[in-house]
């Protein structure tokens, strides 16, 4: 239809759509299906009977789409769906938390099996990052945006255009009602005096009475909404480097490792982790509960680092000039923080590499002395002088393991070592060879007249630590404290508004709230008090 | 202009904000993950310190021209020892044509990739990746792995696994810079 208004009897133009007239509330006739008013007697008094655009107007694309977002329905689906999902990616470790040298496409099915690989092939190993996710989220924050733009400008309108004189009609059809009420001056007095003293504004035109309090209350569901895009915004900005980062390092005792995240701008140094149990000989008061279990419980993980920063600005692969940044003693829940970054303590492998193992040779009781094997920085020959024998390291496996091929090592880290090495003496007819494996050393000939012995081990630890800087989270709390304050102000508070209309020498009383009628009703029997106004009466109840 | 088309603009704007705001939500992700290293791709710079000739680096960017073959192993994986003979035999010959060998050693220990390097008499130059970086650019998580780069800087093929004289010789013939 080409006319945009509707001119109702009391002589208001309405928008297209509308339901009750804005003015005096009279329902608008061709339009009562729309909130199913036709079918009871009770109005509907959602969204004041405003003309709800997206409702309204379906004719362009753009409208439908409009339309789509705009309805609640779609809204609760995608939320459901995201819940659902989000739950889901949390069945299996995500794929950068799977802390394991496979490939994602074998991890998963040889971890978790069937349900694993199900797992890996729909994606949801790596869930959270994308593009369905992203985009399920922000179609979330859409629904949000539009549905609020859809319903808060004709809310405002309609309670902007309210008139004092409604039709009586709309006074009847309230669902909580008292009729045919014969009120005297004194009557009318007394209950404007009720309704002022329960913080109503009383307003009067030509004998019609309409008393309204807390219609803030109504913008509380848009104020909440206004903080959930906030959060979405800060969300959006965790994907910059510059907001956010979380990550994960694992830095060996007397190692200097680059901080993930950071450009290789920061360097993180363990100078030495420190793991102490509960002691029962010396903490007497943990004595008697330490004698019921059987492992050492932990007390403290502790490493303690420097952090450094490169001065310059070096091609990959390239050692930078670092400069001391600061220094600290890293504890579970105490990080160091610098430039914005928090370094946590969050993952350990104690003792878990040899940093060197030290050997002794002997030849028929007699010593021709020793040697240590750093596993990171050894030579490849050792020369003994006071025996003149030499050894050398023909094979060094880090973490030695036996395939077809031979023996072979799993990765660079000493946590297994394999040595063979060959000594060679004047003290011996020829060369022998050994092999070093787990402390001990095993002669690689029958004959053998050398005697290696393993004197003495250096363990390391590992320590893991997290990199946390977020720059987000100011953000997400004003976005969290608008949505409070949006629930808090659309939930404690109820907009209430009582219409008191004359006809034919009695009064109609027509009273409303948007939430809590039990809450209403006692206030009624407070603001009637004192007056002749017969009991109010539930519509809806009745029926 | 009448409601009905200022509806319509609004409508639009709106909608076209939001569509805009998710496309370049989704786009940043995508950047965010590392770019693939796949043919065609700008093989990622780095520069290492050579164990065979102390004191002196070598730079990807400054072997442009040539075509590169960088070859990640460690003295602990024995396809990798395995291969290392071919690239040496190889390398003779296509030395002079404008082929370079880079063998990075993902090792903690030096000397042993000294030992080894020496014993077979290898004459390509031999780096070590002390920091983990180079490796952890180019995602190398199994050894071996072999980058083949175009003259050009260009990623041309990437062999994850051990290679054989035949397959290597054909990589080689792929990256071979064309005579001037």
């Amino acid at each position: 239809m080409a006319n945009e208004t509707i001119r109702c009897e009391c002589g208001h133009e309405n928008k297209e759509g509308t339901v009750l007239c804005e003015a005096c509330g009279k329902p608008i006739e061709k339009n009562q299906h729309i909130d199913g008013n036709d079918q009871q007697n009770v109005l509907e008094m959602r969204y004041e009977g405003g003309a709800r655009r997206s409702q309204t107007y379906k004719r362009t694309f753009v409208d439908k789409i409009w339309a789509f977002f705009s309805s609640v329905k779609v809204g609760v689906w995608l939320i459901v769906m995201t819940l659902i999902f989000s739950a889901l990616g949390t069945i299996y470790p995500q794929e950068q938390f799977k802390n394991s040298p496979l490939p994602s496409s074998v991890f998963y099915e040889e971890e978790y099996g069937l349900t694993g690989k199900i797992f890996y092939q729909l994606g949801f190993h790596n869930m959270y990052d994308s593009w369905w996710y992203i985009i399920l989220v922000a179609l979330i924050g859409v629904s949000i945006i539009i549905s609020s733009i859809d319903r808060y400008v004709p809310l405002r309108r309609a309670l902007k255009n309210q008139k004092t004189k409604k039709n009586e009609v709309f006074v009847k059809r309230q669902r909580v009602v008292s009729f045919d009420n014969e009120l005297s001056e004194n009557d009318l007095n007394t209950l404007k005096t009720n309704l002022k003293k329960q913080r109503y504004k009383v307003h009067e035109e030509n004998g019609h009475i309409f008393a309204e309090k807390n219609r803030f209350s109504r913008w509380g569901p848009y104020v909440n909404h206004i903080g959930l895009i906030i959060i979405l915004i800060a969300s959006i900005f965790r994907m910059f480097e510059v907001m956010h980062i979380d990550d994960y390092v694992w830095v060996r005792e007397g190692e200097v490792q680059a901080i993930p995240g950071t450009g290789q701008e920061y360097f993180v140094e363990n100078n030495e982790f420190i793991y102490e149990v509960y002691d029962p000989e010396t903490e007497e008061r943990f004595t008697r509960a330490l004698e019921d279990v059987e492992n050492p419980v932990p007390k403290n993980f502790q490493t303690n680092a420097t952090i450094y920063r490169a001065t310059n600005d070096p091609v990959l692969g390239e050692k930078p000039e670092l400069e001391r940044v600061t220094e600290g003693e890293i504890r579970l829940n105490q990080p160091v923080i610098f430039d914005g970054y928090s370094l946590y303590q969050s993952g350990t492998q104690v003792e878990s590499e040899y940093n060197s193992i030290s050997m002794e040779l002997q030849v028929n009781d007699e010593s021709l002395g020793g040697f240590t094997f750093d596993t990171d920085e050894a030579p490849s020959e050792f020369n003994l002088e006071e025996s003149d024998t030499t050894i050398t390291i023909d094979n060094w496996y880090p973490e030695l393991e036996f395939t077809d091929e031979g023996p072979s090592s799993f990765s660079k880290y000493p946590r297994n070592p394999g040595i063979i090495f060959t000594v060679s003496s004047p003290d011996l007819d020829e060369d022998e060879r050994f092999f070093y494996l787990q402390e001990e050393v095993i002669p690689l000939a029958d004959n053998n007249q050398a005697n290696v012995s393993v004197s003495d081990v250096d363990r390391r630890s590992a320590s893991g630590l997290t990199v946390k800087k977020d720059n987000t989270l100011p953000l997400f709390g004003l976005g969290a404290g608008i949505f409070m304050i949006g629930v808090l102000q659309g939930l404690y508070w109820y907009h209430r508004r009582i219409w008191i209309h004359p006809k034919d020498g009695s009064y109609h009383i027509g009273v409303h709230t948007n939430k809590n009628w039990y809450g209403m009703n006692q206030e009624l029997d407070k603001i009637r008090k004192g007056t002749n106004v017969k009991p109010f009466v539930d519509q809806q109840e009745m029926k | 202009m009448n409601k009905k088309k200022k509806r319509l603009i609004f409508r639009s704007v709106v909608l076209t904000l939001l569509v805009g705001t998710l496309v370049f939500v989704l786009i940043v992700n995508a950047n965010s993950e590392r770019p693939d290293l796949e043919k065609g791709v700008e093989a990622p710079n780095f520069k290492l310190d050579r164990l065979d000739k102390s004191g002196e680096t070598i730079e990807l960017k400054e072997l442009r021209g040539q075509g590169v073959m960088v070859n990640f192993w460690a003295t602990y994986c024995e396809p990798c020892k395995k291969e290392m003979p071919y690239m040496d035999q190889l390398y003779q010959d296509y030395k002079d044509q404008g082929i370079e060998i880079v063998a990075v050693s993902v090792d903690r220990n030096e000397s042993v990739i000294n030992n080894f390097y020496n014993s077979l008499d290898l004459s390509f130059p031999s780096t070590i990746d002390r920091q983990e970086t180079v490796m952890d650019v180019y995602e190398v998580t199994n050894l071996p792995a072999s980058f083949f780069i175009n003259p050009d800087g260009t990623i041309e093929r990437i062999v994850r696994g051990p290679v054989t004289l035949e397959s290597l010789e054909g990589y080689f013939q792929e990256i071979l810079p064309e005579k001037s």
